[in-house]
């Protein structure tokens, strides 16, 4: 190394004098915008760190002489918003569910609360349009309903959830596994798997669908009905119609005899406060399939909600 | 003989070591990792034993040249390439795993290859095993030169570079079993760990013993850099990785610290692994390639001081600007982001020392191909500087946290800067290293630049308007109090953005696959015939270690 200060040529900056592998360094003072910038910001952060928390202590961190905190912050505005929808959402749990079609743009409120509510906690199976997920998850936009359409039972599926085992009132019941737990054999299931077909229109009657008759009466009528028109108490699907939740076709009706799928939803209620789950219901019946009081703003007339 | 004996001996102890290891483990990847280690020390063993000529035949297969005695240059070599090998590697993953968020179906519904696993790997890949094997190799070559000494402790250098080589292969095939701490950027297991820090502090040995040795009266700026990265390392890695493993052969750990407390420490691990890895270290390379290229003084020796110290003390605090409106206290918060807006300037110290260094020769950016790189990587560098404080304001991060405009935010550094630099500084290194007259060709450097460039720009451009459009979905209410838009309505929305996002990637590993060619033919010993651009000279004479001169 040789320490030689010179003066560069291109810059007519003098060096520090110090060399490395033929790399050299001007003794350029700082430029003046980086050092003033750089101080700005550092007066800045100081005066932030009064204005707010800051500082660690020994039993809690200095507040800071605004006063201001996150969850203060937060809680201002969930007031300020509360407080602006307040009208809209008192009026909605001052009504009775069953009257809300009544009152049109009541109706309207709830069934936009509903949807957003829906797109936090329902889209997760139902699908962003309530669409269901095939062989999963049912479709809310059609008319087949398991366990009700119209609002009270929509309401009630809502809150109690659908095979909840902890819970007393959820909707429950459990088609037994008929092939895993041999209540009936595989020639047996065949039979009843055409039976159900033949009604569902799927295939012409035979022998096959004449013997899966008697065992249908014996064993599945008790719920799904005599001509297999389902039973809502239980939340036995119509048989006889083309929407097959778990599928139609003969391979999968026969692996839902063997071993049924008796699918869960959880219960909302406890979890969501009453008027959401009023707007969800209303949102739920509002999206094609509800039945009584179909397009209630259109029509106005008003549901009987009855079950 | 017998130091021979006992060498072998030793290797074969370890290696039956591991296959004990191995036949007890309680899980399957821990005996995979076993065997793993057992092969690594079976092929040290023979490499002992046979006594061949290693380094010769490395010479052979890489077209190295002899040792002429003047630097320990062999390691530094080695490094180069396997650095471009880590690129390929780590960028192909990471356009794979863009694709999949693009097209989902790419999973492929086996568990090795879905994003969850294949995005460690690609991080790792670019930061670790591409980015650090760039940093272990110029930091030999720097911090050599810029001492006037051959490296301390050679063999210790060397095991450097295999050991660092091993820790990868064991990152890599854990992050596809499945093995993980779950901490960003931190996700190797215990024993993983502790190899890392056992290869570390051997690093650390080997580069401060050559500053000890030394034949300058001073340390060069780079070598301040280089050490502090290393050092900061050491400890960032230390601490993060603290935990206590569920059995001593398994892959299972447990962290020493649990919930907001461990979110807070791997944040303050993994800002400071980009302050200290990806920021100090590629300013090392920038301080010494960035004048050796240009031909220039560096612009100033006071800025260098300033921004350095002030770039040591103010990162290790802007951490918790990671867990904005988290159940990180407000204090931490305030502090993180107040460290971080502070932190622009001295960020901006090292772009204006870069740039400022090309004054009296601006026109190099029109004629060499390789300054015009280093130039981009310093814009680029300056922009992540400022962006990164921008972002860390509680304000903005409100809307920015948790977008994609993070990840535009990540690669406009890691492409821009990191990338860029390294690929100037292999550019750099490969003629003079191989002692070839110069590159195979500065035209394919030319388009690597624009390629790349434009790749960035696709990449930085479209997460930008991916990022606003979610935050601002995300937060959209309706007149009515409600939210407007479900999570999957924007994950939809983002499809176009994701196309944009693999086509800038896929331009990005053009680039890189053309400097690959272009490497390889160098070692070659081919020249293109194309029409000639600025060359930087070499002058071998001069690149030797100083000669003792006894006292008059």
């Amino acid at each position: 190394m040789a320490e030689h200060k010179r003066i560069d040529e291109a810059t007519g900056t003098t060096t520090v004098g110090h060399e490395w592998d033929g790399i050299e360094e001007l003794n350029t003072p700082l430029p003046r915008w980086w050092l003033w910038t750089f101080y700005a910001t550092i007066v800045w952060g100081l005066a932030y760190v009064v204005l707010y928390p800051a500082w660690p202590m020994v039993n809690r961190a200095t507040e800071g002489v605004l006063g201001w905190s996150s969850r203060g912050d937060l809680v201002k505005e969930m007031a300020a918003d509360a407080k602006r929808r307040a009208p809209t959402v008192n009026a909605i749990a001052a009504t009775a569910l069953a009257d809300l079609p009544a009152q049109p743009q009541l109706m309207q409120a709830a069934v936009q609360g509903g949807g957003a509510a829906f797109r936090v906690h329902c889209v997760q199976c139902h699908g962003a349009g309530g669409a269901g997920v095939k062989n999963l998850y049912p479709s809310l936009t059609d008319d087949d309903w398991l366990w009700g359409g119209d609002l009270a039972s929509i309401e009630y599926t809502v809150t109690h959830g659908i095979r909840n085992p902890d819970h007393k009132d959820t909707r429950t019941s459990l088609m037994p596994a008929f092939g895993r737990d041999g209540i009936l054999d595989a020639a047996q299931i065949g039979d009843v798997v055409s039976f159900v077909r033949v009604i569902s229109r799927q295939e012409k009657a035979s022998a096959a669908s004449a013997r899966g008759a008697a065992l249908f009466a014996d064993n599945c009528a008790v719920c799904h009905g005599a001509g297999g028109q389902g039973g809502r108490q239980f939340g036995a699907p119509k048989l006889t119609d083309a929407i097959w939740l778990y599928g139609g076709d003969r391979d999968s009706l026969t692996a839902t005899v063997n071993q049924p799928r008796n699918g869960v939803m959880p219960r909302w209620g406890g979890r969501l406060d009453p008027v959401t789950i009023k707007m969800l219901s209303a949102y739920v019946y509002s999206l094609g399939g509800g039945e009584k009081g179909l397009a209630p703003v259109a029509e106005g007339t008003g549901a009987d909600g009855q079950p | 003989m017998d130091g021979l004996v006992t060498k072998a001996g030793g290797w074969l102890a370890l290696a039956l070591l591991a296959l004990v290891a191995a036949a007890v483990a309680v899980d399957a990847p821990f005996a995979v990792h076993m065997v793993i280690v057992a092969l690594a020390c079976l092929i040290a063993l023979w490499a002992t034993v046979s006594r061949a000529d290693f380094d010769g035949i490395a010479r052979g297969i890489l077209k190295m040249p002899a040792d002429q005695g003047v630097y320990d240059d062999d390691p530094i070599r080695w490094g180069v390439i396997a650095t471009l090998f880590w690129g390929i590697a780590g960028m192909a993953a990471g356009l794979y795993i863009a694709l999949q968020l693009a097209f989902p179906a790419l999973n492929l519904e086996f568990e090795y290859t879905t994003f969850g696993r294949l995005r460690p790997l690609h991080t790792s890949a670019v930061i670790f095993a591409f980015g650090g094997n760039a940093l272990i190799a110029t930091s030999f070559y720097v911090v050599q030169r810029t001492c006037r000494a051959r490296l301390a402790f050679p063999t210790l250098a060397r095991f450097v570079f295999w050991g660092y080589q091993l820790f990868i292969v064991l990152a890599a095939t854990g992050y596809l079993m499945g093995v993980t701490e779950a901490k960003e950027y931190a996700e190797p297991e215990w024993y993983v760990d502790l190899w890392l820090t056992i290869v570390w502090v051997a690093y650390l040995v080997v580069f401060a013993g050559t500053i000890v040795k030394r034949r300058e009266p001073h340390i060069y700026v780079a070598n301040w850099f280089y050490l502090s990265f290393i050092i900061t390392i050491a400890m960032l890695h230390l601490v993060n990785n603290l935990s206590m493993p569920a059995s001593i052969f398994g892959s299972k750990s447990y962290a020493a610290f649990a919930g907001v407390q461990d979110a807070l420490t791997q944040w303050w691990y993994g800002h400071n692994a980009v302050g200290f890895f990806l920021t100090a270290g590629f300013l090392a390379m920038m301080y010494y390639f960035v004048p050796k290229q240009a031909e220039r003084p560096v612009y100033s020796y006071r800025l260098s001081i300033i921004h350095f110290w002030s770039l040591i003390f103010l990162y290790i605090w802007a951490g918790p600007h990671h867990l904005h409106y988290t159940a990180l206290p407000d204090w931490a918060q305030t502090l993180g982001m107040v460290f971080s807006v502070i932190l622009w300037m001295p960020s901006w110290g090292g772009m204006i020392n870069g740039l400022m260094t090309l004054n009296g020769a601006w026109d190099k950016i029109r004629t060499d191909p390789i300054i015009r790189m280093m130039v981009m990587a310093l814009a680029f560098y300056g922009m992540s500087t400022f962006e990164g404080p921008m972002m860390s304001i509680k304000w903005v991060n409100s809307m920015s946290h948790y977008t994609d405009w993070t990840i535009g935010h990540v690669h406009s550094g890691a492409l821009g800067w990191n990338g860029m630099i390294t690929f100037a500084c292999v550019y750099y290194l490969v003629p003079r290293l191989w002692g070839r007259p110069r590159l195979y060709s500065l035209r394919m450097v030319n388009w690597h630049f624009w390629l790349a460039t434009v790749g960035i720009v696709f990449y930085a451009a479209s997460m930008w308007v991916a990022g606003i459009m979610q935050g601002l979905m995300w937060r959209e209410y309706g007149a009515d109090g409600y939210l407007v838009y479900s999570f999957a309505e924007s994950v939809a929305a983002m499809h176009p953005m994701y196309l944009i996002r693999a086509t800038g990637g896929a331009m990005y590993l053009a680039g890189f696959l053309i400097m690959i060619a272009n490497v390889w033919a160098t070692l070659g010993g081919k020249v293109r015939a194309e029409k000639p651009m600025t060359e930087t000279p070499y002058n071998a004479a001069a690149d030797r270690p100083l000669v003792p001169v006894p006292a008059e």
